[in-house]
């Protein structure tokens, strides 16, 4: 238990990369969620069937075998394409092989959940908007904006909780997150059960943290004046 | 890319589907043999059980399967009354902690997918059990046992994939599964990737089969609740 405390600065820090990462995979899982429903939604056939391979790759492959591939593959491709345009080599470090691998298996989820909620949005309100004069980005942020939020912080909210538990699996290329930063101090201190009985309460705690700020949110979106939830 | 060594260690990658597969089914088979009573036992709301069966629902569903695994095959070493227990020769090998870990964790998900299913049994298909003079007993397994695990089979379908993906966690604690022999194939011929993309692509194959065979038995169990073919 000593062994604990005299390491909980570092498991600190450990945590503190396991939510960095987990934040950075969300943003780029957002980013290319956006997209990819974007081109469901609009995207004709070719976007259709782009969307399809996609989601069909990331739904038959295992997240570690994707950040294995991605890390040691991605940067051999990496330095193909620097040395195609004759930029000296960069290095792909484990965090951004994570978070490209988690933002990648990640979005294919957030496509469906915007897709989902894009088409719970009823025509009408698209079509009062217009028929108020309203047109392009106003209509955008006005009007499909918030009614996106709403319709997707569920679907959202659950991603994001398997997409926590996820990033674990980034200490097994070496990253110095929590899990891989109390796999090492356990051994060291020869208390791997409690160092790693201290990681679940972390991410008991991440969820418990999680599960009440997504809750808020969602009743700072839900409709007012509606049935209170 | 050098096909030619993937397909020069063909035998290497047979193992790796052969133990996953195997894991993959022992951890289902097992889990919901655990998991049949619990999630019942979890929508009757059943005093003392009902609250433990929820606690321990909640650790390993909101934990990271690479965790558990580790907690099993690194953290129970620490103590030496386990290590003097005769049920050290079983806690040493990779494989029996990857299948105990795998496991639990499907216990956990399947205990929940089927008290969802337990609490969305009609009423009426109880009662009218009951009303033909049913003991509690053959309602239970001649009527809310089927019945709960039809409407089941959707998430059952999800759960397998999942757990399809979560063994590949197992290659970390030196077992030769799928993601093992790419490991080992990466290792032995000094390769970047070929070994990840072959695991990769049998991942992929793997579930596109369970995704089929999944489709096949919903088209059969669930044909009553098909609106109109």
């Amino acid at each position: 238990m000593d062994k604990l405390i005299e390491y909980t600065p570092l498991l600190a820090r450990g945590a503190l990369v396991t939510v960095a990462l987990a934040l950075a995979s969300l943003a780029l899982a957002t980013l290319m969620g956006g997209l990819a429903a974007a081109a469901r939604i609009g995207g004709g056939p070719i976007g259709r069937g782009l969307v399809l391979a996609y989601t069909s790759i990331v739904r038959g492959v295992p997240d570690l075998v994707m950040i294995l591939l991605i890390y040691f593959g991605g940067q051999r491709l990496l330095n193909i394409l620097l040395d195609l345009f004759g930029v000296a080599p960069i290095s792909l470090s484990p965090f951004w092989a994570g978070v490209i691998a988690i933002g990648f298996i990640y979005g294919a989820y957030l496509a469906e959940t915007f897709r989902g909620a894009y088409m719970t949005i009823p025509k009408g309100q698209l079509e009062a908007g217009q028929a108020l004069g309203m047109r392009g980005l106003p209509l955008i942020g006005k009007v499909m904006i918030p009614q996106l939020v709403r319709f997707a912080l569920p679907g959202y909210g659950n991603v994001w909780q398997v997409l926590v538990k996820s990033t674990a699996v980034v200490s097994v290329i070496g990253l110095n997150d929590l899990v891989g930063l109390a796999n090492d101090a356990g051994k060291t201190a020869r208390e791997p059960f409690l160092f790693l009985s201290a990681v679940m309460l972390v991410y008991l705690l991440i969820t418990f943290v999680s599960t009440n700020a997504l809750g808020m949110m969602e009743r700072r979106f839900a409709l007012k004046g509606h049935h209170a939830r | 890319m050098r096909v030619d060594l993937v397909l020069a260690n063909w035998q290497l990658f047979a193992a790796g589907v052969w133990l996953t597969v195997q894991l993959t089914f022992l951890a289902l088979a097992i889990g919901f043999a655990v998991a049949l009573p619990a999630g019942i036992a979890r929508a009757r709301r059943r005093p003392i059980i009902s609250p433990i069966i929820n606690g321990f629902v909640y650790l390993f569903r909101g934990t990271p399967l690479i965790v558990q695994t580790f907690l099993i095959y690194f953290g129970l070493g620490q103590f030496e009354w386990i290590r003097d227990s005769s049920a050290w020769g079983y806690l040493r090998d990779p494989w029996w902690c990857a299948l105990i870990a795998f496991s639990l964790n499907s216990a956990a998900y399947q205990t929940e997918i089927i008290r969802g299913a337990v609490e969305s049994t009609p009423k009426g298909e109880i009662e009218a059990a009951g009303a033909l003079g049913m003991s509690p007993r053959q309602v239970d397994f001649l009527v809310l046992i089927p019945s709960a695990l039809r409407r089941a089979l959707p998430q059952y379908g999800n759960e397998v994939v999942f757990m399809l993906h979560g063994t590949a966690v197992a290659s970390v604690i030196t077992l030769q599964d799928i993601l093992g022999a790419g490991r080992t194939l990466n290792a032995k011929f000094y390769l970047a990737y070929e070994g990840f993309l072959t695991a990769a692509l049998l991942y992929m194959a793997i579930t596109f089969l369970f995704v089929i065979a999944f489709r096949q038995l919903e088209n059969r169990y669930l044909r009553h609740l098909s609106l109109s073919r």
